[in-house]
């Protein structure tokens, strides 16, 4: 059974539709993220979950039961703020202790349990430091175990990792995955940033404008984004605008603006003659030596070195600036010198034009 | 080498008027007043020191009862202050609209532009006999005969809230607006009814905010005078009015200045133990960065 379903959940404020038309279904036990742009609804969205917000149309079930007649501090999924909102005039045990209490448990149960789910992320006895005291991935971990003792059924996570550094970050990825690991408990991650929702996610739901543009593994949604929004979104990718020239079967050649031309996959219902956009990933582009046909020209504007994520900036005849994947750095390329660039046609991306 | 000078230089002089000011209007007269009290006019231009002025004031039941019921009279406005100021602070920082807040704020400040006597008087109008509310309960026919509402406790009691309330309100608003919501989110996320949300969070989050304004309301109503003695009239019992009896209408100085120590050390008690009791200091309170 899944833990959590959302259908058609529309939520309107005033005039405004933040949220419109929107359904999910969270198998137990996985890592599911929303993942979206500042203002696309997906807080709205979690609000809407854990009851601080009531839908205009559609149901939220939890466990299979419609929690929409539950007030929040009724309903059985428990929130990682944004700032964590742990709660200052408490110390850390009386912070995870907070919620046990309510429940009305008994002293020695809330002793031994606030005890085990600090073993559990990591941070034995840490119960009489002030929360001030704590590393930023400290308080994170202790935020998390506030909800955890609680066994949720969904735990609901909104861009926890956005007020942490670089460094501490990428580290929290890979440990907040095993912390959903370790505690078998569903969670729901909001964020606005694709590494995240691609290095941690069992599946993603990639949010824009109140609705969902696809829902899919993150590998679905790397190597076959749904829309030109997921595509842009999602992983990095070059785009180009142009227009189609001529359509063969599945795939279409398309007139780049200022110039030339180049031979793409043809994705949903598009007709000679309509705008659209090619979207390249870096590490689909080749360099090649001049004179290849079907290939953009260009002369290499900067080379970008940053380890295996090395890219190379090719500035086109036609002036777009275009990204080339250079794991390597074998291409042995300096500035300013004339490069040619293929690509297998299944790889550039068709998609209609986005409006704005 | 200049530089530290002028360093020095300039901290002296913006320090000088703070150490005036405290020098020359607080300590200097405290001083004095502590020094009157110790004194005991024997004879013309005679003088014996000692703390005879003290046992006389221990050993007059009307006095020690005065400072008494002013104490607790003071406890009483400030529990009130707090219990009605909590809601309008609460509403202005959380629930109000930002565009409002500030005109909410503002209406809270407008009666301190008129001045205490004013204020007392507008009571007087409302609450005498031949006031406001009596002549219209008598043309209601509510009720038959006039009837007098000042000069009794309940009349001086409103009437002091009238007046501080706005020194609780104002510290309350200020901590509780540096309050995140998500706070209070969190507390019901995590399973808090609105009565745990209110004890475990707000409360102890607005702690600093209602320990300061508990302290400014119970001085200002220990030391106000022109309240009590509008209102409450002559036998309002107000320990200010002892002093002033004491200094003015019996030019007894030695007397006035005893129970001016006397109110002042009454009172920093009754704020200590008021802090002891409910297990908060001055350090983590009103202090607090």
């Amino acid at each position: 059974m899944d833990d959590l379903n959302c259908a058609d959940v529309v939520k309107k404020f005033g005039d405004f539709t933040a949220v419109s038309g929107v359904s999910l279904d969270v198998p137990a036990g996985s890592f599911y993220s929303i993942l979206g742009p500042s203002g696309c609804g997906k807080t709205t969205l979690m609000r809407m979950i854990a009851g601080f917000e009531t839908p205009t149309s559609g149901d939220i079930k939890i466990k299979g039961e419609s929690v929409l007649s539950l007030p929040p501090n009724r309903r059985n999924v428990k929130m990682v703020f944004q700032h964590l909102a742990l709660f200052p005039m408490m110390n850390v045990g009386e912070n995870i202790a907070y919620g046990l209490r309510c429940r009305g448990e008994g002293k020695a149960d809330i002793e031994t349990k606030v005890k085990r789910v600090l073993e559990r992320v990591g941070l034995p006895g840490v119960q009489d430091k002030q929360v001030s005291q704590l590393s930023g991935g400290q308080k994170q971990r202790i935020a998390i175990a506030r909800c955890m003792v609680l066994e949720p059924d969904v735990l609901l996570l909104d861009e926890p990792l956005g007020a942490l550094d670089l460094k501490l970050r990428e580290h929290m990825k890979i440990e907040l995955k095993q912390l959903q690991h370790q505690f078998e408990t569903t969670f729901l991650y909001i964020t606005h940033d694709q590494s995240e929702a691609l290095v941690m996610s069992d599946a993603v739901a990639v949010m824009n404008a109140g609705r969902f543009e696809q829902i899919g593994t993150p590998k679905e949604l790397y190597d076959a984004p749904a829309s030109g929004f997921v595509a842009g979104f999602v992983g990095d990718s070059n785009c180009l605008t142009g227009k189609i020239d001529e359509i063969r079967g599945e795939q279409a050649r398309v007139a780049l603006d200022g110039g030339g031309s180049l031979l793409g996959q043809l994705y949903g219902n598009l007709s000679k003659g309509d705008a659209v956009e090619v979207f390249l990933r870096p590490e689909a582009l080749t360099v090649a030596s001049e004179g290849t046909d079907g290939a953009i020209a260009g002369t290499v504007d900067s080379l970008l070195f940053n380890g295996a994520n090395s890219r190379i900036l090719v500035k086109s005849d036609t002036g777009a600036l275009i990204e080339i994947a250079d794991a390597m750095q074998a291409s042995g390329l300096a500035e300013n010198s004339r490069v040619e660039l293929t690509f297998p046609p299944e790889r550039a991306r068709i998609f209609a034009k986005r409006a704005g | 080498m200049m530089g530290r000078d002028a360093g020095r230089l300039s901290l002296i002089l913006l320090f000088a008027p703070f150490a005036l000011w405290i020098g020359l209007l607080i300590l200097l007269p405290q001083i004095g007043i502590g020094y009157v009290s110790l004194r005991e006019k024997v004879g013309i231009n005679q003088y014996e020191y000692g703390f005879s002025n003290y046992m006389a004031f221990f050993g007059e039941p009307i006095y020690r009862n005065t400072l008494l019921r002013t104490a607790w009279m003071s406890i009483l406005v400030t529990a009130l202050a707090l219990a009605l100021g909590f809601p309008v602070a609460y509403y202005i920082a959380k629930i109000a609209k930002r565009q409002s807040r500030a005109a909410l704020f503002l209406m809270c400040l407008i009666p301190l532009w008129v001045s205490d006597l004013v204020r007392a008087y507008g009571w007087i109008v409302l609450l005498r006999e031949t006031g406001v509310i009596s002549t219209a309960l008598v043309d209601w026919g509510i009720i038959s005969q006039p009837i007098e509402m000042l000069y009794n406790d309940v009349t001086v009691v409103i009437g002091l809230v009238y007046t501080v309330i706005l020194f609780m309100i104002v510290p309350l608003v200020s901590t509780l607006q540096g309050m995140d919501d998500a706070l209070l989110e969190a507390g019901y996320n995590l399973g808090g009814s609105r009565f745990t949300v209110f004890r475990r969070i707000i409360v102890p989050y607005a702690m600093p905010g209602i320990v300061s304004g508990c302290i400014i309301t119970f001085m200002l109503t220990a030391g106000s005078y022109l309240t009590p003695i509008l209102l409450g009239g002559k036998n309002s019992s107000w320990f200010t009015e002892q002093i002033y009896n004491q200094f003015i209408t019996r030019y007894n100085w030695e007397y006035g200045a005893t129970f001016g120590v006397l109110l002042l050390v009454f009172t920093s008690f009754v704020v200590w133990a008021g802090l002891k009791i409910t297990g908060q200091s001055l350090a983590t309170t009103v202090a607090k960065d």
